[in-house]
């Protein structure tokens, strides 16, 4: 329990550094390009969106301290501003929007490519040393550095493009189907929704494999796994119940640590693929340079991230009696 | 045994020992061929290829062909030079920035694991923070609010967000070679603290700097790129980044010009594969249980034997 709530409060703690930089960073940038900007948009929105907007900008006279209290209690009424893309709607709007799409095809991916991944690094290290190892652990390397962008270019100019096999653009067929709870549109959505989560998988399922493998070498080697082969026990129960159960815990660990790369490299694959998700709202935001925009999705995608470093965290303390009992 | 009197010099026996450990590692040996291809082509590429690798020509989105080997860009530029300028542009910018950062990490992880206590509480609070925030949305927000774009700026960018991950991994390892006896030497004979830390104990983990160098330079020739494709860099400046850039807002892809987007993604996945070998290998070296050679075969036989018993 002691561990919980010092997570918890490593967590409020992360919380509160992202909400202060979303604050300081406009304010401290020199020149202030969001001067310019509110002069474009005098009389366009109403007084008080433009007050708003002047605090989390950092174009308001007030005293520092007294904006950032402002900010906050903005913040804590759901209040991020008005989007400058989509005017006059209002940041949250937008976000709620493009959330959905991207918390379904990231989330599915991410599940599919952990598991995956995992499963892929137990078996390499069961035929360690033979032929599989030899040509996947390479493999895996060369993937790992492959850009999720350029991978997604590479699928989409293949298997959309040339082979026409997936469509190439949006989220789900708009001429066809209407957004909402029905059999067309769930289809039409998930096919959409193939080519990129292929490319969200491939781009991060080496990470986990090379991990799991690297983890269950060391634990392979420990004394109670040559005890189990001793009793004669069957390889794969050596293998999964001795080995893998025990070597999946620095993978989740490293699961949660990179789960920020992994978002920040699906959020590009769905620029790429024009994807109506926070990737493709964040190109919008950096063309029409709609800074509130870009405070809200910075601050939305930290929120997502710490939360699931949080679960993550639950996760482990499933796992790890030595953290359930305490003695961590 | 008796030392000879032509004993070779102890640079020269260490130039020897890291050689036998360079070529002994097939990881290293190949990693290490793929970076030296990259330099040699970052040296040498724009002096065969001289020339503004944005110079307009009237040989518009050409496929490649004996005039330019990797064709042409939609306004006419060679690809193959742009790709080369490129190799240049961005082995530097991710190898300065790549030593920048570590530099910060080696600071904040050696102090933080050396001092203990109260420092240590809050520098690792603070690098565990850094560590859960996603780089990219906030690297993405840093550029857009910054005054101007261009090398600078991303380089300030991924210093920021990058740091900490070397900075926990080298934290740990301080934790554990504070309490040596070379250290207690050290504090006995009345060094200063700084002293210690940066004479003392860094020399013992420069190898960990190295493997945790080549995971950063990785990362920021991933992430430089990223912002590049975004165009939150310097447009007008050829890097593999902005070739990938102005390749995916003049619609390479629908114009079929394969020619165009595939070797800078080739060359960055290469480049950064290259380097994770070397990492890889590092690992082996160090830790001899994550090698992969075959066991000796009767070995392996018996272990079969009383697995399947």
């Amino acid at each position: 329990m002691r561990h919980l709530l010092r997570r918890i409060g490593f967590y409020l703690v992360a919380l509160w550094v992202s909400v202060t930089l979303n604050f300081l960073i406009p304010h401290l940038s020199p020149g202030n390009p969001a001067q310019a900007l509110m002069s474009r948009l005098k009389g366009k929105v109403s007084p008080q969106a433009q007050h708003a907007l002047e605090i989390s900008l950092g174009v308001n006279h007030d005293p520092l301290w007294s904006q950032y209290l402002q900010y906050i209690n903005n913040l804590l009424h759901g209040n991020l501003g008005v989007s400058i893309t989509y005017l006059p709607t209002p940041v949250s709007q937008v976000i709620g929007q493009d959330l959905p799409w991207t918390l379904v095809l990231v989330g599915v991916a991410l599940v599919i490519s952990f598991v995956v991944g995992t499963v892929l690094g137990i078996i390499v290290v069961w035929w360690r040393g033979s032929f599989s190892d030899v040509v996947f652990t390479p493999f895996f390397t060369f993937l790992s550095a492959i850009p999720y962008f350029w991978l997604a270019l590479v699928l989409l100019y293949i298997l959309g493009s040339q082979l026409n096999w997936f469509p190439i653009h949006g989220g789900y067929d708009t001429d066809n189907t209407v957004p909402g709870f029905n059999l067309d549109f769930i289809l039409s959505a998930a096919q959409y929704a193939i080519l990129p989560a292929i490319t969200i998988v491939i781009g991060s399922i080496a990470a986990w494999m090379l991990g799991m493998r690297n983890a269950m070498v060391t634990t392979l080697s420990e004394d109670y796994v040559m005890m189990a082969e001793a009793k004669g026990l069957p390889s794969w129960r050596v293998m999964f119940t001795y080995g893998a159960r025990n070597a999946i815990l620095p993978n989740i660990t490293a699961f949660a640590l990179s789960l920020g790369f992994v978002v920040s490299g699906s959020l590009l694959t769905e620029i790429v693929f024009s994807y109506p998700g926070i990737g493709f709202a964040i190109l919008q935001a950096v063309d029409n340079l709609d800074y509130a925009l870009l405070q809200g999705i910075f601050l939305v995608i930290t929120v997502a991230v710490l939360g699931a470093n949080f679960l993550a965290d639950l996760l482990y303390v499933v796992l790890d009696p030595r953290v359930r009992i305490g003695r961590s | 045994m008796l030392v000879p009197t032509t004993t070779p010099s102890t640079t020269m026996l260490r130039l020897r020992d890291t050689w036998r450990l360079v070529t002994l590692n097939r990881k290293v040996s190949f990693g290490l061929a793929i970076l030296a291809f990259f330099v040699l082509l970052a040296i040498f590429g724009p002096m065969f290829f001289p020339g503004d690798p944005n110079a307009f020509s009237p040989d518009i989105l050409q496929p490649p062909s004996t005039a330019h080997w990797l064709g042409t860009t939609q306004t006419g530029q060679d690809v193959l030079t742009q790709l080369l300028w490129g190799t240049r542009f961005s082995l530097i910018m991710g190898f300065a920035i790549g030593i920048s950062t570590m530099i910060i990490s080696v600071i904040i992880g050696l102090v933080a694991g050396y001092f203990g206590g109260l420092i240590d509480e809050v520098l690792s609070l603070f690098t565990n923070v850094f560590l859960v925030l996603p780089t990219l949305p906030l690297a993405i927000l840093l550029a857009a609010f910054a005054a101007y774009r261009g090398p600078l700026t991303i380089a300030i960018v991924l210093i920021v967000t990058g740091w900490s991950w070397g900075a926990r991994v080298l934290r740990a390892q301080t934790l554990s070679m504070r309490n040596r006896d070379y250290v207690d030497a050290a504090k006995a004979s009345g060094e200063n603290s700084l002293h210690i830390i940066f004479f003392e104990i860094l020399p013992n983990e420069i190898s960990i700097v190295a493997a945790e160098l080549l995971g950063t330079v990785i990362y920021v020739i991933l992430a430089e790129t990223g912002l590049e494709f975004l165009g939150l860099g310097d447009i007008t400046s050829t890097s593999w980044g902005t070739m990938l850039y102005w390749a995916g807002n003049n619609d390479a892809l629908m114009l079929g010009a394969w020619w165009w987007f595939l070797p800078p993604g080739l060359c960055i996945a290469l480049l950064g594969a290259g380097l994770a070998f070397i990492n890889f290998g590092i690992d082996e070296i160090a830790n001899p249980r994550l090698r992969t050679e075959p066991k000796p075969k009767l070995a392996k036989r018996n272990k079969n034997r009383e697995v399947a018993a």
